[in-house]
């Protein structure tokens, strides 16, 4: 069968699967643009680059499938590049395509001609630049398996408009040996001697932690996490970027560690004698200085990526394995800790001292944006989706939430992305229209990206929007305030302009405002009987109000800072 | 004041250097994807060779000596088995190898000065490869050190102009590479 490039790229993303593609056609990518009139693939037609790329994202966390960008030339795949080192951060798997100017031009400075797979070279785990159409295919075939097998991650496919309108003999991978892919190994076979000395070291641990990352939800590792922690009883965190790889109402889990983490969870950590790293990469924003984070602690470290030994920290012992496997096996092999009673009670007299804390709202004052969070989770169902942007809002919105399951919690970890949370959240609803998915934003985050409710209201995308207006770009407020002797510079944003409901109107969603608690319940209320359009939140919260707890950046963990309310009767 | 300008390391054998031959498929960009890797994570390059592997076309072979005091050899080696194109590493330690390196030079001569030229380089088992009434063109083939030990020698000469490969290297017959030995 003799197809053209364009219906080829069309085709192999069909067999792939794929279901959804967000996007923006321009000319380089004009010819794939005319099959997928035909096609069985939905099109989301986002109003820019950027959006395409975070809704790809938000697809990728809820549903745990590869989401899938195209955009064209030029400026059109410079406007996605964020969205890529944003999934190369966070292991997200993503297969973006790009048009690229006819094979001729590329190196004349042709009209909208950019470099895209040297600009990405370093934010992709692989990028193609296609030379001819035979080669769809298999580039195609390739740049799933790359983007799903192994440490996730974003793949680019440039494919130049000459081949994509050129000819060629249909055919399709039917295995990944025709890939040629003669480097790539994703996983090794478990190494038993590393999970018996694992099995070793726990066996003589008397205040383990279980440190649980973004890899366990990556590899679905949620039951054998369960089954192992409590058969042994260990106390388990979860970062950033695992929320919802294991209850957050589980009696063991003591929340998230890190520069906003539990201070039981921070404090575990510091003081326990084994970490057991479950997928997880040692972040700075999780331990801190290094030299001082769990300086009591041997390090069992398990990632599917062996460039993350002892990348920042030293570890013990070393299993490369995904976390589910590595999990079943230590598992298996019996590893138990000893009796860790004493250690419990410790972790307890810590989280009853220091719970998660803020002052309780006045009656005539600003809405407290934590309570507005826990608002909305009393009148969510359970599985309820959760995005977020990348400020205050975030760390509140992790904190405060309550993560039951895998694929509810659709984060910027790694990069750190304002105007990450409404495009992904658009994704996450696109691939599970069955969810309601909230996104908890600031309103610096949401004027970076609110463009995209445009496209979530033409598309039938119906996301609720809770913007926790503080006027500020408050976590750079928060700091300036801590650490620059409260000297507020090019912070202040202005709680009324833009005029959140007016625009959320223009753009054909729900625009509500709420300043009082009594409004705020009624907000929620009717933005939960809303079912058809997007809705968006104007919650007015207080600037003032920080995130704690909090270590400062650099600093070690053990001088975490908690809430004012919870201070000095030391 | 401004900071007196960097002339480069003052040998071309580094202290703490590792040998690491790298087997990639040879497409469009592989070298810059290696090149990219070590200028993105402040691994510092001493030297570089790349050529067609042994009877693949396929793949090629680079070799890099690396500087292993600018980061763990560890690390190093995991970063680029990420690269889809990197196919194998070997990691030579220099003890283990046996390092080879050309070196090209044209040096301007005259009556006067070419007898003790001569002695030079034949002192250093260069040979001569090209001549012209003013000038003769010499190659060695030797150790990094011959090289590195020839060109001083070739300090004392006007207009010297003088080109290096950068080394290659093979494991030395009897010692297996490092990757390969059992854990300890
Ligand atoms: C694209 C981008 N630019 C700048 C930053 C730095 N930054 C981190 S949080 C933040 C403030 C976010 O403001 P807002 O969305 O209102 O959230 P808030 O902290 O007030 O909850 C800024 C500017 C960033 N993370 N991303
Ligand atoms: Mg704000």
């Amino acid at each position: 069968m003799q197809l053209t490039g364009a219906q080829a790229l069309i085709k192999s993303l069909e067999q792939e699967g794929v279901e959804v593609i967000f996007g923006l056609p321009g000319g380089a990518i004009l010819p794939v643009y005319d099959p997928i009139i035909d096609s069985s693939i939905r099109h989301v037609l986002v109003r820019h680059e950027q959006g395409a790329g975070h809704m790809a994202e938000g697809y990728a966390l809820a549903t745990g499938r590869p989401g899938v960008a195209m955009v064209t030339s030029g400026p059109g795949a410079t406007n996605i590049v964020t969205p890529i080192a944003n999934a190369h951060m966070d292991s997200t798997p993503l297969v973006v395509i790009t048009g690229q100017v006819a094979t001729a031009a590329i190196g004349t400075d042709a009209f909208q001609e950019c470099d895209i797979t040297g600009i990405t070279m370093g934010i992709t785990k692989h990028n193609f630049l296609i030379q001819s159409a035979q080669e769809i295919p298999r580039a195609v075939a390739a740049a799933f398996h790359l983007a799903t097998t192994g440490r996730p991650g974003p793949v680019l496919i440039d494919v130049p408009k000459d081949v994509t309108q050129s000819m060629m003999d249909w055919w399709y991978p039917s295995s990944i040996d025709e890939l040629d892919l003669p480097g790539y190994r994703p996983e090794v076979p478990l190494d038993a001697d590393a999970i018996n000395e694992a099995v070793t070291l726990i066996n003589a641990a008397e205040r383990p932690v279980l440190y649980v990352g973004g890899g366990a939800l990556k590899s679905r590792a949620e039951r054998e996490l369960l089954a192992f922690a409590e058969r042994t009883k260990m106390p388990v965190v979860t970062t950033l970027m695992a929320r919802g790889a294991f209850p957050d109402s589980h009696e063991q889990h003591l929340g998230m560690p890190g520069m906003h983490g539990m201070y039981a969870a921070v404090t575990a950590i510091q003081k326990c004698d084994l970490l057991i790293s479950l997928g997880a990469r040692f972040d700075d924003r999780v331990t801190g200085k290094v030299s001082a984070f769990a300086p009591h602690a041997k390090v069992i470290h398990v990632d599917i990526d062996r460039a993350e030994f002892n990348k920042v920290r030293e570890s013990q012992v070393t299993i490369q394995s995904n976390v589910t496997a590595a999990v079943s096996a230590l598992d298996a092999a019996g590893a138990t800790p000893q009796n860790l009673e004493v250690w419990w009670k410790e972790i307890r007299t810590w989280q009853e001292r220091y719970p998660l804390a803020y002052d309780e709202p006045s009656d005539d004052g600003l809405l407290r944006p934590q309570r507005v969070i826990e608002e909305i989770l009393a009148a969510s169902a359970p599985g309820t989706i959760v995005a977020s942007g990348v400020g205050q809002h975030q760390m509140w919105a992790s904190q405060y939430w309550k993560f039951e399951e895998p694929g509810t919690w659709v984060n910027s970890g790694g990069a750190g992305t304002m105007g990450f949370g409404v495009p992904a959240a658009i994704g996450a609803k696109a691939g599970r229209p069955d969810k309601t998915v909230w996104c908890i934003d600031g309103d610096g985050c949401f004027q970076m990206t609110a463009q995209e409710l445009v496209t979530a209201r033409a598309e039938g995308i119906p996301i609720k929007v809770a913007i926790l207006n503080n006027a500020y770009l408050g976590m750079v407020r928060q700091w300036q305030e801590m650490f620059y002797e409260e000297r507020y510079s090019e912070v202040y944003l202005n709680a009324d302009l833009p005029d959140y409901v007016k625009w959320a109107e223009a753009m054909g969603c729900v625009g509500l405002r709420a300043r009082t608690m009594d409004e705020m319940k009624d907000v929620i209320r009717q933005a939960n009987e809303i079912n058809d359009v997007p809705v968006v939140i104007d919650f007015r919260t207080d600037s003032s109000e920080k995130v704690f707890p909090m270590v400062a950046a650099g600093a070690s963990n053990d001088d975490i800072m908690v809430h004012p309310s919870l201070r000095g009767e030391n | 004041m401004a900071p007196e300008p960097y002339l480069g390391p003052e040998t071309h054998t580094p202290v703490r250097h590792h040998i690491l031959s790298v087997l990639v498929e040879n497409k469009a960009g592989v070298l810059a994807r290696v090149a990219g890797l070590f200028a993105r994570r402040g691994f510092n390059i001493y030297s570089l060779a790349v050529a067609p592997a042994e009877l693949h076309e396929r793949f090629s072979r680079i070799t890099i000596v690396v500087d292993a005091e600018s980061a763990p050899l560890e690390q190093i080696v995991g970063q680029l088995y990420k690269l889809v194109n990197v196919v194998d590493i070997s990691d030579l330690a220099p003890s283990d190898a046996v390092e080879r390196e050309l070196l090209l030079a044209t040096i301007p001569t005259n009556v006067d000065s070419r007898t003790g030229l001569l002695d030079v380089i034949g002192e250093a088992n260069a040979a001569i490869v090209d001549v012209d009434a003013h000038h003769v063109t010499v190659m060695l083939a030797g150790t990094p050190h011959g090289c590195d030990a020839f060109e001083k020698a070739l300090e004392s000469y006007e207009g010297v102009e003088l080109h290096r490969t950068g080394r290659v290297a093979l494991p030395r017959l009897g010692t297996p590479p490092e990757s390969e030995k059992d854990p300890e």
